[in-house]
């Protein structure tokens, strides 16, 4: 690669893309600090409103609720879907074309559809809504997205080291856990990651299956948006764009250690 | 063999950490389903402390979000918070529990001008939880000369100098009021002829908002505008010139109430909440947190000696404490039922132009 300067205009034309994406979420950040209840315009610099958040016990709940639902059902998401895109490149059965079509589905179906659907099915077994539907829904959306990056992440799979390992000896769960996982580990993780962020800021889909003590954070921001912005729902974003932050440095750090 | 064993093994520790966690129920609890930022957390602690009650308070952020939901089957809810057009629906689907008045000691606090209202003759399904009107507020320092009517704001000194809720049957019923029509007409020709109103007063509006239309005021970037009293209080607390009026045409009032869904699981608890929000120790929680009106008499009376500089502030202000003549300009929205659509695409098309 040469040292090519990028020219004037392209320079010009990043920073605006930058600036378009980046320059509403410094706003928001500067606000938070923000003395005006109302926020219209600054007034002074203050603290406040990170006190107020940190003492906010439905905020807090919410917090809670939207952690412990996007962990379980990542875990269970990245499972699940890595070994359907497995089974997917393994073997070719019977209907493969359609189960693989029908998989893909929750991704393209609108999201207020699968809200509605899953919220009626629950009612219909007589599934108390909660915590637990909830997570069941995450899921349940999530599965597709992990499977189709795993999936991607297979492409390229040479079947022959898996042989190769048995031929050594290796049964198939030693050849998975040595040989398959570890290839396909930025897959796994890639996809994991995608099911931990759709989970952690769904809201449709959420506010369908939820029930009563299940409130999740982005239902909770949105009904306060709605009823009252005050500078704390910029600190509340604050404290999450900050946290985001620092797990994509330590993800920087750690891809850099390795290479 | 071995690897479905550990996989139903992970898959049986993770639903025990679910139940584990769902599973807080205490033998009592109350499932509140209400607006966001409108039940002071003190008034649940308070209530959680005295009785061994577990409280989850969940939100929605309008009634057709909280109907739907209950509507698709959802249950669980205890006492949820609907305002009063929402309750005569859920009176005509049977959605509601009755609600025996005589079994709440606190029921007689409330203001009797505020019970047995068109939407619940008799109260029995609902009880008022906070009121309010909608109107019309203007800053006396920047408007010329002082709005008596809604048909003021066609004069073109307003020129983008309005705001106004974004809520079709606000707008559009203030401009059939303005004809001289029901606010609550059904007949498309009237209806049609209140869009052509709206259209002609168009250029003046300079936005639509109904989540914080107060900021467009104490800015000054608008002089007037169409606000539910509460963004009037709200107004008022920054910028001191700020009036609120029902004008001459006449202005809207709304009520939202405590009402048990049908099938609540806790009909007991449900009940000892709805007498403790009446408590008007309890009841003067809500009115120090938010700046609506509280139908409590008792809490009013109370409020007095407890907090005198926002009792006197609350009644002197037209916007939490309207005067007889002001209230007898009020009426309510009521379900307009299949016109509902009338009023979608009218909105929707002078929106658009």
């Amino acid at each position: 690669m040469s040292e090519k300067k990028p020219s004037l205009w392209l320079r010009i034309y990043s920073i605006l893309v930058y600036g378009f994406i980046y320059a509403p979420i410094l706003i928001l950040i500067i606000f938070s600090f923000n003395t005006q209840k109302l926020n219209v315009h600054w007034e002074g610099f203050t603290f406040h409103w990170y006190g107020v958040l940190f003492n906010d016990a439905q905020i807090i709940l919410a917090t809670r609720n939207t952690l412990l639902i996007a962990l379980v059902s990542t875990l269970v998401a990245t499972i699940i879907g890595t070994m359907a895109a497995l089974a997917m490149y393994r073997y070719r059965f019977p209907l493969y074309n359609a189960s693989e079509t029908v998989m893909y589905i929750p991704i393209v179906i609108p999201e207020v559809v699968m809200g509605i659907s899953l919220l009626v099915f629950f009612v219909m077994i007589n599934f108390n809504l909660g915590l637990s539907t909830i997570t069941l829904s995450h899921i349940a959306f999530s599965i597709p997205f992990v499977a189709l990056v795993v999936r991607a992440r297979l492409h390229g799979y040479d079947k022959s080291i898996d042989e190769a390992a048995m031929d050594l000896g290796a049964n198939e769960i030693t050849t998975f856990r040595r040989v398959t996982l570890p290839t396909i580990m930025p897959g796994v993780l890639a996809g994991a990651m995608l099911a931990l962020t759709l989970s952690l800021d769904d809201y449709v889909i959420t506010y369908f299956t939820a029930g009563p003590g299940s409130t999740t954070l982005p239902l909770r921001v949105f009904s306060m948006v709605k009823t009252a912005v005050t500078p704390e729902i910029n600190a509340l974003s604050t404290i999450w764009v900050l946290i985001i932050f620092i797990l994509l440095l330590i993800g920087q750090i750690v891809q850099r250690k390795k290479a | 063999m071995k690897k479905i064993r550990v996989f139903c093994f992970v898959l049986l520790v993770l639903s025990m950490i679910l139940t584990a966690c769902s599973g807080t129920k205490k033998a009592t609890t109350l499932n509140l389903y209400a607006w966001s930022e409108y039940v002071p957390q003190q008034l649940l602690d308070d209530f959680s402390t005295k009785y061994g009650i577990t409280v989850n308070y969940d939100t929605y952020s309008s009634n057709e979000e909280m109907l739907a939901k209950l509507q698709a089957g959802a249950s669980g809810y205890d006492v949820i918070v609907p305002s009063d057009y929402t309750v005569a629906i859920m009176i005509k689907q049977g959605m509601l529990e009755t609600i025996d008045t005589s079994k709440l000691a606190n029921f007689g606090n409330l203001d009797p001008r505020f019970v047995n209202r068109d939407y619940d003759p008799g109260n029995k399904y609902s009880i008022p939880y906070q009121w309010g009107t909608t109107g019309l507020v203007y800053d006396n320092i920047l408007v010329s000369s002082e709005p008596k009517s809604w048909s003021d704001l066609w004069d073109p000194a307003y020129k983008d100098r309005l705001v106004f809720l974004d809520d079709e049957r606000e707008v559009i019923g203030m401009a059939l009021e303005v004809l001289g029509y029901d606010r609550n007409s059904t007949n498309p020709d009237e209806l049609n002829q209140a869009e052509q109103k709206l259209i002609e007063l168009k250029p003046n509006i300079l936005k639509f908002d109904s989540d914080a239309p107060e900021t467009a005021i104490i800015s000054g970037e608008t002089w007037a505008g169409l606000v539910y009293n509460g963004n009037a209080s709200l107004a008022l607390a920054e910028d001191s010139n700020v009036a609120y009026i029902c004008p001459t045409e006449g202005c809207t009032i709304w009520f939202d109430n405590l009402a048990i869904p049908k099938g609540a699981p806790h009909m007991d608890t449900a009940m000892l909440f709805l007498d403790w929000v009446l408590d008007p120790q309890q009841s003067i929680l809500i009115t120090k947190e938010f700046p609506y009106s509280n139908p409590n008499k008792a809490a009013l009376d109370l409020l007095r000696t407890d907090d005198p500089a926002l009792y006197e502030s609350y009644m002197a202000f037209s916007g939490t404490n309207p005067d007889d003549t002001f209230l007898a300009n009020t009426k309510p929205i009521v379900d307009v039922g299949e016109a509902t659509a009338i009023y979608d695409s009218l909105w929707t098309d002078f929106k658009s132009k």
